[in-house]
């Protein structure tokens, strides 16, 4: 369970208020105008973002003082997720261990993921060679092995087209299912919410307002969400 | 650091053999070239001394003497080599400097009496000049002509002081006119020797401050008659190279020895063609074949080391205040 | 707190700034509490002064404005060739001081090529002796640099800007208010720092081609207060100036510019859409073939000086060339071992402070840093078997100013890009630097180090006082034959050492480049 009890998050000259609850397990959907602060709930969530007021929980953990590479998250960026320089298969061995030493049965972990991801063929490829599809896989797999209990979710796959899209959210969908990990994912197109968001985090107006059911949002939108929706 | 000081070690090739005493001499760099006396000054001392004569080359006389004064009492050397009289007054005020026992039947144009330097070799400054272009008889038919000059600057340069106290000693209270006459002669003015030398060569001048010995290194290295030095009338500066014996040696006797060695025969015959000066002694054979060629300044003009050192910095002003007209 | 967290900890960097700082402030210090009483300053110190800042001003100030239609045309033009002309720019900038001025003269002289071809026309000879060629001289130095500068910043602005400004039917003109004139703004105070600096401690070329003592600069001063009249104090006051004047300068720079360096990524032609008419297209061969002529013809001058003495070249001279890519080696490692860290330091946020004391190195009198080190170590250890690693290390931070200028931007960006996404994977640390960083690093690194242990091989390196007899470079050979009166052979070894030093740049930078993913 994923808790923000009065929080003040500040962004340069910006402040966004949060005051609530993901279950666990739950897939929740943030959406909003641009500028809302949408990825600044989300930073704050994966360690980017200071606190100015109120306390964060995962479970009964408090999170502010944890760095970000020690909270229990797993986050995709909107690009840049991958190292060019690394191969396919030490891109997803750094969720693992990040100095890269791997013995035989973390690479088996890898090559697992891979595996999962639909690229087993593709171990040795540096990023240049993929296509932005298998870019994503690669994310996703080392997601996989890094096994945490959040996913945050930036729009990793603004740039693609709808269609693999729509494939990429599929595979996600599917990913927590299995982790039973939590997923808070940006969005700004509603349809990404339907496709794979059980719940919904209305950010509007400086404040990210508590969960809410997708499709009785969606239907019945609120006046700033139906601005927003037009 | 550790590594590079044990990468230096590895690369040093000094072989210090504990048995065998070592003898220091610091002397200027082209004194240690492969392409100057050094090597063979070395061979030749070893022989004889039981030691290990170690030569370090540090930038010219005037450093040198620089290098001796940071270094003061402490210094690892035993004996200085490269001095000229224009610095052994501030040699002998640092007191750092022993007095010498040499005797030796100098070929000096004067009569040598210093107690405390031994001269090994000496050399008239003069320009010199392609041999078949006329050259000016003295400073005043230079400045009167339309002769293009290049000279060193007596603040980084041995010759460029050399040229600097032969105005002096040659015109006295009438060297600032001189030099007022001259600036328009001067192509330009350089840090040292070389690149003088070497500006002169690609024919950037007319004439350059130098030696008369230097027409010698391309008589007998190159076979090339082509270099003259211009005889001047009103006489030539002479440069008087020395070797003194630190106070502080622990060799002393060894450092006596070298001074002795010195002057003698077989240090004195591998002067002429590779330091390209008058040794100090004449050798039995005579100059190298080539020498009888240069030409003999009627009078040798010459401050004594007191003078030098006094009128060093008002020769230096009133050449700084001709030439930055 | 997490907000300051990073992937990479500042203090290795800050720690070689400090070690920086105190090897050029504490040889400074050292020669100041060795002084005697001394006479200060007198009036031709103050008259050196002002001669030194004249013409580091209009050395710097020509240099840059040079250097902006050369960059331009080279950015905007493709041509065969011109990855090669683009490195050969860097010659004149690691030749050997002496080298350099005999192949400018030869080329410029009252007796060289340029007169000679004048004369055959009935003209005057050219005069170059005087401020203007000192400036001249500075030019051909610095020419190369500040048009690698420029040329960085000229391929900074992304090519969508250039696309959009054409379709929205920008002319030349509009085009330059738009997007040039920002970068130049950006780009040309810290090109003019850095030339400033560089020509701040000239000695050998602002006296041999200002034609005589009226060109006195600092640098003479402080040599004259060595060896002529051994005035350490005033050795150490005019040193201690000339690190002011450098100091205050690279601060203008910095607040008026955002420290961009001049990286690489120079074998991309922009695709642009305003110099494509007849007229520009002329202007810039015109400025690249001028260019090219002014900075190649005196190299070439040493080129055909050198070569026929080729045969000539002893062992003596093979010996110390391998003596000085041993320095340049070494040297090249302390360089990264200092630079990196202070890159690293940098792109933290880290700034101010550690830029200062990396372009300190530029203003340092080399003379004063050995006399200081030499004061420093000689009760402690024998000077000749530290020859080695001294001169590496004084040849490092001499290096270290252009070194940072390459690093910090990319070190830069691989911290704003990729520093997020390690501090999520909890990749910190060797992690960090060992995967990330440096790899991502590589060609920057290359270029730097290329530049590094080129500027080694050239500088005369062994700082006189801490000669080894045994261990002669190639530099000091070239003098020593020089002394000899050896020429021709003084011509060849320098001719070596210019194959070397273009060599030694070539093999690292392209080394840094290979198979260096995007």
């Amino acid at each position: 369970m994923l808790r923000l009890e009065n929080c003040l998050i500040e962004n340069g000259g910006f402040q966004l208020r949060a005051d609530l609850t993901i279950a666990r397990g739950s897939r929740v959907a943030v959406i909003g105008p641009s500028g809302a602060g949408k990825s600044t709930l989300i930073e704050a969530v994966a360690g980017f973002r200071p606190l100015r007021r109120g306390a964060m929980f995962w479970n009964e953990t408090a999170l502010a003082q944890i760095e970000p590479g020690k909270r229990p998250v797993a986050m995709l960026f909107q690009d840049g997720n991958l190292f060019p320089h690394l191969t396919v298969a030490q891109n997803v061995g750094l969720g693992i261990r990040a100095n890269l030493h791997l013995d035989v049965a973390k690479r088996a972990q890898v090559q697992a993921a891979l595996v999962r991801v639909g690229l087993q063929d593709m171990a040795d490829r540096r990023p240049a060679a993929l296509s932005g599809g298998q870019q994503s896989r690669v994310a996703l797999a080392r997601v996989l092995v890094q096994g945490r209990d959040l996913l945050l979710l930036d729009e990793p796959f603004a740039a693609l087209g709808p269609a693999l899209k729509a494939e990429m959210l599929d595979l996600v969908g599917e990913l927590v299912a299995e982790s039973g990990a939590t997923l808070l994912m940006v969005s700004h197109d509603p349809n990404d919410a339907r496709r794979i968001a059980d719940q919904v985090v209305l950010v509007a107006e400086g404040q990210a307002h508590p969960p809410m059911d997708t499709a009785s949002l969606l239907d019945n939108p609120p006046p700033a969400l139906k601005a927003y929706l037009g | 650091m550790k590594y590079l000081v044990l990468a230096a070690g590895l690369l040093s090739t000094t072989a210090a053999n504990a048995d065998v005493p070592e003898l220091t001499v610091y002397t200027y760099d082209s004194f240690v070239s492969d392409w100057g006396p050094g090597p063979a000054v070395e061979a030749a001392f070893e022989k004889i001394c039981g030691c290990d004569l170690k030569l370090v080359g540090a930038g010219d006389g005037a450093a040198l003497l620089a290098r001796i004064r940071l270094e003061g009492a402490r210094s690892d050397a035993d004996v200085v080599l490269g001095l000229d009289t224009s610095l052994t007054a501030a040699a002998k005020a640092s007191g750092l400097f022993a007095d010498h026992t040499v005797e030796a039947d100098y070929s000096l144009p004067l009569t040598w009496t210093d107690k405390t330097f031994v001269p090994y070799d000496w050399g008239y400054f003069s320009f010199v000049h392609n041999a078949d272009a006329p050259a000016p008889a003295n400073f005043k038919a230079l400045a009167a002509s339309d002769v293009k000059i290049i000279i060193q600057d007596p603040r980084s340069s041995t010759p460029g002081l050399g040229l600097l106290l032969w105005v002096k000693a040659a015109y006295g209270d009438e060297a600032p006119a001189i030099w007022a006459d001259l600036s328009d002669n001067i192509v330009t003015v350089t840090k040292g020797w070389s690149e003088a030398y070497g500006l002169f060569l690609e024919g950037e001048a007319d004439m350059v401050l130098s030696y008369t010995t230097s027409p010698a290194y391309h008589l007998i290295a190159e076979e090339d008659a082509s270099k003259a030095a211009a005889l001047f009338d009103e006489g030539h500066y002479l440069q008087i190279e020395v070797a003194g014996k630190l106070a502080a040696s622990d060799q002393p006797e060894l450092a006596d020895q070298f001074l002795d060695f010195m002057v003698s025969e077989a240090f004195q015959s591998i002067i002429p063609t590779t330091n390209w000066m008058y040794p100090a002694v004449t050798p039995a054979a005579g100059l190298p074949a080539g020498f009888e060629t240069l030409v003999q300044p009627g009078i040798s003009l010459l401050l004594s080391e007191d003078e030098a050192a006094s009128l060093r910095d008002v020769a230096l002003d009133e050449w700084l205040t001709a030439l930055s007209q | 707190m997490a907000d300051c967290a990073q992937p990479v900890s500042p203090r290795l960097g800050i720690g070689a700034a400090i070690v920086v700082a105190a090897l050029i402030l504490g040889t400074l210090a050292a020669v100041a509490l060795r002084a005697e009483p001394g006479r200060g300053l007198g009036s031709s110190d103050w008259a050196a002064l002002r001669f030194t800042l004249i013409q580091a001003c209009l050395s710097a100030g020509l240099s840059v404005a040079l250097a902006i239609p050369v960059a331009r045309a080279l950015a905007r033009r493709r041509f065969v060739g011109r990855r090669l002309l683009i490195s050969l720019l860097g010659a004149p900038f690691i030749l050997p001081v002496i080298v350099a001025i005999l192949g400018l003269l030869t080329v410029f002289g009252r007796a060289g090529w340029f007169s000679s071809g004048l004369a055959l026309l009935g003209l005057e000879p050219v005069q170059i002796y005087g401020l203007h060629g000192v400036v001249l001289a500075h030019v051909f130095f610095n020419l190369p640099l500040a048009t690698r500068l420029v040329l960085q910043g000229w391929q900074e602005i992304p090519a969508e800007r250039f696309r959009l400004a054409a379709q929205l039917g920008a002319d030349a003109r509009a085009m330059r208010q738009l997007l040039e004139f920002p970068m130049l703004k950006r780009i040309v105070p810290g090109a003019l720092a850095v030339v400033f600096a560089i020509c701040l401690s000239s000695f050998a070329v602002a006296l041999t081609l200002g034609g005589g003592p009226r060109a006195t600069t600092i640098e003479l001063a402080i040599y004259q207060a060595f060896r002529f009249d051994f005035d350490l104090g005033r050795a150490a006051l005019l040193s201690g100036l000339q690190l002011v004047l450098t100091g205050a300068a690279a601060l203008v720079a910095v607040r008026v510019s955002a420290g961009e360096g001049f990286g690489t990524g120079l074998d991309r032609p922009l695709q642009r859409w305003d110099g494509s008419t007849a007229g520009a297209r002329i202007v810039d061969g015109l400025w690249i073939v001028l260019a090219a002529g002014f900075l190649l013809l005196p190299l070439s001058a040493i080129v055909l000086a050198g070569l026929p003495g080729m045969l000539t070249l002893t062992a003596a001279v093979w010996w110390a060339a391998l003596n000085s890519i041993l320095v340049a080696a070494l040297s090249t490692v302390l360089l990264l071992l200092l630079a990196l860290p202070m890159a690293t330091a940098v792109a933290l946020g880290r700034g101010g402070v550690i830029e200062l004391a990396g372009i300190l190195g530029l203003a340092a009198s080399p003379l004063v840093i050995g006399t200081g080190l030499f004061i420093v170590i000689y009760p402690i250890a024998d000077p000749f078997s530290l020859a080695l690693p001294v001169t590496a290390l004084v040849n490092a931070v001499m290096a270290l100013p252009f070194a940072l200028r390459i690093l910090v931007p990319r070190a830069r960006a691989v911290v704003g890009r990729y520093g997020r996404l390690a501090l999520s994977l909890d990749m910190r640390g060797g992690a960090f630097v060992w995967r990330v960083l440096l790899p991502r690093m590589r060609p920057q690194i290359g270029f730097a180090a290329g530049l590094a242990a080129a500027l080694s091989m050239g500088d005369l390196g062994v700082i006189a006082l801490f000669a080894d007899p045994e261990f002669a470079t190639l530099p000091l050979q070239v003098y020593r034959l020089m002394g000899a009166y050896r020429m021709e052979t003084a011509a060849a070894a320098a001719l070596l050492l210019l194959a070397l030093s273009m060599a030694a740049f070539w093999i690292l930078d392209r080394g840094g480049r290979w198979h260096a993913e995007a």
